[in-house]
């Protein structure tokens, strides 16, 4: 199975005016285009005239080129930058409830420990744990709390930065 | 100057230059509807919203200018959404003001509440719904902005009742008009890349087989005199789109006429066998294409259009041109007269004799009715043609016989072709040419429509009439949906379901008559010419000329949908010939293989 860290993915950080209804703008766009989100997260930026939107989209499904092109369609689409994943880092977050009755929550907590997670509540039969890390990590860390039992599982998306030194590229709707 | 949000609205609409507002009111948009009284600008009240919206459909495609359309929230939005998409389609700019409920009542599902932005989304250039009285001139400015710049298209503007409530202290304030807009993610003016314009003249040069593909992007940009112009220096024939009719002259010797679904013979094989491909403010749409693997297969592609999401769409070209088509060209001539102008071309005669020799062969025919037939729409439109002046505005309706005028009408002046090219509006004709007659009430306007499409939207009727907009409808009957009925009987087995309509019911010339209008029925060949002109000498109302039409006949020449360009059906008169000229080709094709 793929799991979401593996997908031969683009990443695209998308500088939006905030305004009314520009994320079902751009949810939009990509439903009615035919074109596959994996994740998608929303975030404010330090002006408050703008926001990000951290777009995780699977290549397969979508030529890049349309996708962008049709992203600068959209009035309120201010900048369009590319992060390749070998010159981004990358980070998403997970939360799970997974079972751990007395018998094996040691075991959970030596997980969590490993991974370098957290533990956010416990009951008696149960732990909300949590993690943040590169999408192959999470994807390690969920594929062994499988094993314990998932109740509920939240990812966050990936959000990505270009990497120290390294400019990510400002796309356009011309090509050059 | 202080005043509430309705009056502003209309300020607005006064300061943008709108003439005419076509429109319909209602409950949520009564605010803006009382200072229309006090104001300059004529508003026309439509008998159906979807009517309002393609008569400034009309207007905007015999101006240029945006057209202007105005109703309430809830039916009335819904009402107007295939006018919207229409005008998204064919890129056509437009303003649509849409009324709203208040405020507090929206999301809690009010009387007449629909989420006018949400369902116009994705038909809309854009789309913007305004919160406070004081925000409706920018949302204004903003509006004619994006519908007039860059590809142009339709905006809409929702207006929530109680920012335009003169009784609400709230939506008054201080007016004063934006000069400018502030959209930092909006830039529709893109320099001229004359690196990419040099790079095109190369291929120019280069080419043996070159075809000018123009499409309606020409029109928009006003750039039909310097297509001329380009064409004649490059000596370069001309295919013109359904959307492009009337951007290069019918009757210049460079002209192929119409490729596509029902194009001629000659415009759609010069696509077919062309070494390059210019495309200029074309789209590669699949009517125009039929099996995009197998279009133009040799051709090289210089693609010119202001939208760059076209390119690389539908084909990907060897030289890609973001640009407004006027001023690309307009680049291009001063590029070639420097390297040479006409001079620096080499011979294409052969190039230009073969398609002569297809013109020659396989020119638009039908077979003449035979005495007591009832009439044929070719041989109409011929009449209509021959008896209209050439600056007559032609709007056309969907089917058999909407196509019959882009194929048998020339068209030798820009902007007297209207019709529903992307979306394909049965209904589109009348509401169309009213708002075009509205427009240029000296020109002569006529709607060419079928018995169905006739069906959809003869109440605007009503409203030319009572507008004294005098339009002139020549009604096809031919008593079905001919179109369907014609895929019916070649990719059916002749099973025809449901697309009978009848000559008789209903009764056009009574009803043509209780709505105001002169009308004038026509079985026979020998009265199409006297009645044609009794029509065109009425100008104080409206005249519906019935022309009563055979129910059997078909279009031709057509591509099946889905099928290549080199498989088109001609007239069965000529299919033998055809025939014969497909084996002469693949042979020639296998000696130059050996
Ligand atoms: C609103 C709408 N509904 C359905 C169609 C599908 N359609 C295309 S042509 C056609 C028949 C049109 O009939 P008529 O107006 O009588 O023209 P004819 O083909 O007979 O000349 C139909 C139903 C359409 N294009 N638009
Ligand atoms: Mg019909």
């Amino acid at each position: 199975m793929t799991r979401p860290g593996d997908l031969a993915h683009h990443t695209l950080a998308v500088l939006v005016e905030n305004r009314a209804g520009v994320l079902a703008r751009v949810a939009d766009l990509f439903a009615r285009r035919g074109y596959n989100i994996v994740s998608l997260a929303v975030a404010p930026t330090s002006d408050e005239r703008f926001s990000r939107i951290t777009i995780v989209v699977d290549v397969e499904s979508s030529p890049l080129e349309q996708i962008v092109k049709q992203l600068f369609k959209l009035i309120n689409v201010v900048e369009i930058v590319e992060l390749a994943p070998s010159e981004s880092v990358e980070r998403e977050l997970i939360i799970a409830t997974v079972s751990a009755p007395k018998s094996i929550r040691s075991q959970v907590v030596e997980l969590v420990n490993i991974f370098e997670g957290k533990i956010l509540a416990v009951s008696s039969e149960q732990m909300t744990v949590s993690l943040d890390g590169s999408p192959r990590k999470i994807d390690d860390f969920e594929a062994l709390m499988v094993d314990y039992g998932i109740v509920e599982v939240q990812r966050s998306g990936r959000i990505a930065l270009p990497k120290i030194g390294q400019i990510a590229p400002r796309l356009s709707a011309v090509e050059a | 100057m202080r005043m509430n949000g309705g009056q502003a609205l209309i300020k607005s609409l006064e300061l943008e230059g709108t003439e005419i507002i076509f429109g319909y009111p209602g409950g949520a948009i009564l605010p803006v509807y009382d200072p229309i009284i006090d104001s300059g600008i004529r508003h026309i009240l439509a008998r159906h919203e979807q009517g309002a919206g393609h008569m400034a459909e009309g207007y905007a495609h015999a101006t240029g200018r945006p057209g202007v359309f105005m109703v309430t929230s809830g039916p009335a939005a819904t009402n107007a959404v295939t006018p919207l998409a229409d005008a998204y389609l064919d890129s056509v700019p437009m303003v649509c003001i849409t009324g709203q409920v208040g405020l507090a009542a929206i999301g809690t599902d009010a009387f007449q509440e629909v989420d006018t932005t949400g369902i116009t989304r994705s038909i809309t250039k854009h789309n913007i719904l305004v919160t406070r009285a004081e925000d409706i001139p920018r949302a204004l400015k903003e509006a004619f902005y994006i519908a007039t710049t860059g590809r142009p298209g339709p905006v809409l503007v929702d207006i929530p009742k109680n920012i335009v409530d003169a009784t609400n202290p709230d939506a008054y304030f201080e007016f004063e008009y934006p000069d400018s807009v502030d959209l930092p993610g909006y830039k529709p003016d893109v320099p001229v890349d004359e690196a990419a314009v040099a790079a095109a003249i190369t291929l120019m040069l280069a080419a043996e087989r070159p075809v000018l593909y123009v499409g309606g992007g020409v029109l928009k940009s006003r750039g039909a005199d310097i297509l001329r112009t380009l064409a004649e220096i490059v000596q370069m024939p001309v295919v013109t789109t359904l959307m492009a009719r009337g951007a290069f002259p019918d009757s210049h010797e460079l002209n192929l006429g119409m490729p596509g679904m029902h194009g001629n013979y000659t415009a759609i094989s010069a696509l077919q066998k062309a070494d390059l491909l210019v495309a200029m403010g074309s789209r590669f749409d699949d009517r125009v294409t039929g099996k995009v693997g197998a279009f133009a297969p040799d051709a090289k592609i210089i693609h010119v259009d202001i939208d760059p999401a076209e390119h690389g769409k539908v084909r990907r070209p060897d030289v890609p041109i973001v640009g407004d088509c006027r001023v690309v060209m307009e680049n291009m001539v001063i590029q070639l007269n420097a390297v040479g102008g006409a001079d620096a071309f080499g011979d294409r005669s052969a190039w230009r004799q073969q398609l002569s020799g297809w013109q020659e062969k396989f020119p638009l025919t039908y077979e003449p009715s035979a005495p007591g037939e009832l009439l044929k729409p070719q041989f109409v439109m011929e009449k209509l043609r021959d008896g209209c002046p050439s600056d007559t505005i032609v709007a056309s309706g969907v089917g058999r016989e909407g196509e019959s005028p882009s194929q048998y009408w020339k068209f030798d002046h820009p902007y007297t072709w209207i019709n529903s090219g992307g979306l394909g509006t049965m209904g589109f004709s009348i509401p169309a040419a009213i708002g075009a007659k509205a427009a240029f009430p000296d020109r002569m306007v006529w709607a060419v429509d079928g018995d169905g499409c006739f069906q959809m939207t003869a109440q605007e009727l009503v409203t030319a009439s009572v507008n004294k907009i005098p339009v002139k409808i020549a009604l096809l009957n031919n008593a079905y949906l001919g179109m369907v009925r014609q895929w019916q009987e070649m990719f059916y087995e002749n099973r025809y379901s449901e697309v009978y309509l009848s000559h008789d019911m209903p009764d056009y010339v009574k009803w043509a008559e209780s709505m105001g209008c002169a009308a004038f029925r026509v079985e026979d060949s020998d009265e199409v010419e006297a009645v044609i002109a009794k029509a065109n000498a009425i100008n104080d109302r409206p005249v519906v000329v019935e022309f009563r039409c055979h129910s059997e006949e078909k279009v031709f020449p057509m591509v099946a949908a889905g099928a290549s360009n080199d498989d088109v059906i001609v007239d069965p008169s000529q299919a033998a010939l055809l025939q014969s000229e497909r084996l002469h080709q693949a042979g020639s094709q296998k000696e130059t293989l050996r």
